[in-house]
């Protein structure tokens, strides 16, 4: 470590025990450190570099033991990982779960969301009457738990991280118009009706016996090349809300030179959006499953899942679901039998919803700032450690579970021309039955808001893709939920929330809280973003003072948004101001003068 | 594998891509960028987070051009160039995003030590003062536009040679280059937070002689809006007498070393006033250590100035005197 240089701060005893047992360190003598885990058996610089990735888990391991990242710990994980202390001061604080000054308390901090969904139902007044309990409280974004709304996340100290509400509340609705069709794909079929309490339903044999696996068997039995030109003929699009064609991202990564990687891009943190929690709560050796299929049919030998430290149920559980998935032979040198090596390691990540963006979650992963990556080069070519790279979200992957396990056409049977299959809609807010809902593309939003139980009131507006979304009117109720008839209409489906507000909402509170949410998430990197989404938020919040916009107002918000969407690295900064200009469109934010 | 003249490698022809660059055809060695390609069309382009001594992070989007069959504009400081590219560089959609940019920098940061993006601000009509608040009211009692956020932090003083005034700091990424993977390989800085609070730090915002810094001030030397600055700079523009136009370049030849470094002394009324390097130099690329940099006091030493012989004459320190910070001096 003689090229790099430290301070004296020392970490604890117990932050080092922390640390090492989160880096799975056997011992430690005279400064080198033994790694166990395969993957990090490195000399040298060249181990150093192999183990940067671990930063993330090892400042996971420090907060939850100290409650902050104390200069004495990050030197030590600095030593350890080989990671200059400003770089891994840079990291932790990138993210809302890492504080970098000394907490004043020894408590686990309560984390309430207070994006537009919890803070009509109460998120303030549930924080104020927890503090009042005398809880340590974090007032943040979107927390993935929008349909049991005010959400509520505990980030434990020296206990494990929870959520309140897993368990002890009743189960999240699961509706699916699907699953009793023979024949139609379904990702919800095995999971309505099912008892998740019990462990029993989570092992392999329980899978099995309801059918699961056989996506598996027949990846197996097609090859790639198949498996590909099925998923192609499927007409399967990226469910995370870019829509990008599936087998040709899979086709591409095929095509190219090993190592590959698989990644399961499961830091779902668009506001209203909660599907691929409750997938991997639900199902997870589903998930696991679609991640071998997908790492066996591209050739890829290495797979990850990222997931959101919100989460921490669908953490514990897929956890559970990999080490069965090792005992049963399908993970390992070769894995389900295939002759190709294939393991999967989980990766959490700390409160960013930039590393959703795929470039930026690969750099978050890697031990860097969460910031996206220009493209070109795609992760296809140039994707995690600089790799060919799949990377798809679960609602994804198990579409191509579905498309084996049914074959192409069967799964075109439901669906528009445009978009086949079938969509997750995440429906908060003012409908009857907040809950999660599969139904086949093109169904109108008026029949998915009558599924759900209906508007509770006078619907005032529907905020379609979330934060990075639009609102549409009481009008739009025969807009057809597909890729190209929401394009056509100037909107989009994104990753499936659907947020209702009737007459009795503040929207220009939701307005400026959406404003609001941008300035706190961009990551800071690129001109038109970083400072846009200030100036973008600095006029809504005094449109909304006012009660009513100007027509300069009117004229820079156009022009910001026009800079941010055009020169923003990412697609965080392209629809940062998308959400509030179909706000000033609807009239939500208050009248317009000249 | 042989080796040494026998066998050797056929000699690598370079492709060559052409591209348009506002209509106009231009010939560029594959690799290139476009903003090579616009530089060969003697097309302008103004930038801020790139210089040529360090590898593209296209953060700071003034460079931005339009590529036909592309949705959003493209950063021309690392986007390569390829054969059929069309690109326009003067087109709205290209002059607003880079208006925008520099309208943005302007309504947060201090570019008063900026001249060249000033210029750019002037080419390109940025009007910061949009975005500042407004007296009239619009017959309610609020104004129209809140006061805009700022980035406000005081001058970081803490040695003899830099200052860090980091209310002018655009976050163009320069100095972390600079001082890690692209020169020192010391990586005492890094951006650390999120968004328009991101700034520039040492770890805890550690005090700089108690960092990694090894004082080679190559990150001064990159700096685009005077954020950072060498003291002599900072000291004479303090009482008014910092006069660039005045100031006289001579090129020489390091003395402390066998490197061979090329020094450019800036002198203001027969005093250095400021060491840089060539960034085109084959030795330096623009980047110099602690030696090069600042150890030049002994020019001015009193004993010298007097004209003391030197033979006998107590030897003069190289570098700055004991304010000098630890670190740094154990170096030399």
């Amino acid at each position: 470590m003689a090229d790099l240089h430290f301070s004296d701060a020392a970490p604890t005893a117990s932050e080092r025990r922390a640390v090492l047992a989160a880096l799975g360190v056997d011992e430690e003598s005279d400064g080198a450190v033994v790694v166990s885990h395969p993957r990090v058996v490195r000399a040298g610089m060249q181990r150093r570099k192999r183990m940067r990735h671990q930063l993330l888990p090892a400042l996971h391991a420090l907060q939850r033991e100290a409650g902050w990242i104390s200069p004495g710990g990050l030197n030590f994980v600095g030593r350890t990982l080989g990671v200059p202390p400003a770089e891994a001061y840079g990291v932790a604080t990138f993210y809302e779960m890492f504080r970098t000054e000394a907490p004043t308390h020894e408590l686990s901090v309560r984390h309430v969301c207070v994006d537009p969904i919890c803070a009509l139902a109460g998120a303030a007044p549930l924080a104020e009457h927890l503090r009042s309990q005398g809880h340590a409280v974090h007032e943040g974004p979107c927390l993935g738990q929008c349909e049991r709304a005010p959400a509520v996340f505990i980030q434990g100290r020296r206990e494990p991280d929870r959520v309140p509400a897993d368990g002890s509340g009743p189960d999240s609705l699961l509706v699916s118009v699907t699953a009793s069709t023979t024949g139609a794909p379904s990702l919800l079929r095995q999971m309505i009706g099912r008892d998740f309490r019990y462990s029993e339903s989570m092992s392999m044999e329980a899978y099995r016996e309801r059918g699961g696996g056989a996506a598996l068997d027949a990846a197996l039995r097609l090859g790639t090349d198949e498996v590909i030109s099925q998923v192609t003929a499927a007409g399967l699009s990226g469910r995370g809300g870019a829509a990008f064609p599936t087998g040709i991202k899979w086709r591409a990564v095929a095509d190219g030179e090993g190592p590959k990687h698989v990644v399961a891009n499961i830091d779902e943190s668009e506001p209203g959006t909660f599907k691929d929690r409750l997938l991997c709560e639900l199902e997870p050796l589903a998930i696991i499953e679609s991640i071998v299929v997908a790492g066996l049919t591209v050739g890829a030998e290495h797979g990850w899942i990222y997931i959101r430290g919100e989460y921490p149920l669908a953490t514990q559980r897929l956890r559970h679901a990999i080490a069965q998935a090792r005992s049963a032979g399908w993970l390992g040198e070769d894995a389900a039998g295939s002759g190709q090596p294939f393991d999967i390691e989980l990766r959490r990540g700390a409160g960013a919803y930039i590393c959703g963006e795929e470039t930026a979650l690969f750099n978050s992963l890697e031990g860097f700032r969460g910031e996206p990556r220009n493209k070109p080069p795609f992760p296809t070519t140039h994707g995690l450690f600089g790799r060919p790279t799949v990377v798809n979200n679960p609602e994804t992957l198990l579409n191509v579970n579905e498309i084996l396990r049914i074959g192409p056409e069967a799964y075109r049977s439901v669906g528009t021309e445009g978009s086949p299959g079938t969509k997750l809609f995440c429906l908060s807010g003012h409908v009857g039955r907040p809950g999660l809902y599969e139904a086949p593309f093109g169904m109108t939003l008026g029949e998915l808001l009558g599924l759900a139980g209906g508007v509770q009131g006078t619907l005032a507006a529907v905020l379609l893709g979330g934060a990075a979304g639009s609102f549409v009117g009481p009008d739009a109720g025969e807009l057809q939920l597909s890729l190209e008839d929401t394009r056509a209409a100037g909107t989009t489906l994104g990753s499936g929330p659907v947020m209702v507000f009737n007459d009795t909402a503040d929207m220009s509170a939701v307005v400026e809280r959406l404003a609001k949410f941008f300035r706190d998430e961009s990551c800071g990197q690129c001109v038109p973003c970083r400072v846009g989404t200030v100036r973008q938020h600095e006029l809504v919040t005094q449109i909304r003072r006012t009660g009513r916009s100007t027509e300069p107002q009117r004229e820079l918000l156009g022009d910001i948004a026009d800079a941010m969407g055009d020169a923003s690295i990412c697609g965080l900064g392209h629809t940062a101001a998308s959400a509030v200009l179909s706000a000033m469109r609807l009239g939500l934010l208050g009248d317009t003068a000249s | 594998m042989t080796r040494s003249g026998e066998n050797p490698r056929p000699a690598a022809e370079t492709a060559l891509v052409t591209l348009s660059i506002d209509g106009r055809e231009v010939t560029v060695p594959e690799g290139e960028t476009i903003l090579a390609a616009c530089t060969a069309a003697d097309v302008e382009t103004p930038t801020i987070c790139w210089a040529p001594n360090l590898t593209p992070v296209n953060v700071c989007r003034v460079c931005v051009v339009e590529l036909e069959g592309s949705r959003t504009l493209v950063p021309a400081c690392s986007r390569p160039a390829e054969a059929g590219m069309q690109i326009s560089t003067d087109s709205e959609r290209v002059r607003h995003s880079r208006r925008m940019v520099l309208e943005f920098l302007g309504s947060a940061n201090d570019l008063s030590q900026a001249s060249e993006i000033a210029d750019w601000s002037r080419a390109y009509g940025a009007d910061p003062a949009r975005y500042e608040g407004s007296a009239d009211d619009g017959g309610g009692d609020l104004p129209l536009r809140p006061e805009p956020e700022r980035v406000d932090e005081p001058v970081r003083i803490q040695d003899d040679l830099y200052i860090r005034a980091y209310d002018r700091c655009v976050l163009c990424y320069k100095c972390v280059e600079a001082c890690g993977d692209d020169a020192q390989h010391t990586f005492a800085i890094a951006v650390a937070g999120r968004g328009f609070d991101a700034r520039i730090r040492t770890e805890y915002d550690t005090e700089l002689p108690d960092s990694a810094c090894v004082y080679c001030g190559n990150c001064v030397a990159v700096c685009p809006t005077g954020a950072l600055q060498f003291r002599t700079e900072f000291d004479l523009r303090a009482v008014g007498e910092w006069r660039p136009d005045d100031h006289s370049v001579t090129r020489t030849v390091c003395s402390y070393c066998g490197v061979g470094c090329n020094l450019e002394l800036h002198t203001q009324d027969e005093r250095i006033v400021k060491v840089t390097s060539p960034a085109d130099h084959s030795v330096t690329s623009g980047h110099l250590c602690i030696k090069g940099r600042f150890g030049w006091q002994y020019v001015h030493a009193p004993t010298l100035e007097a004209g003391a012989a030197i033979s006998g004459a107590p030897e003069p320190e190289p570098a700055a005197p004991e304010s000098m910070p630890q670190p740094a001096s154990n170096e030399i």
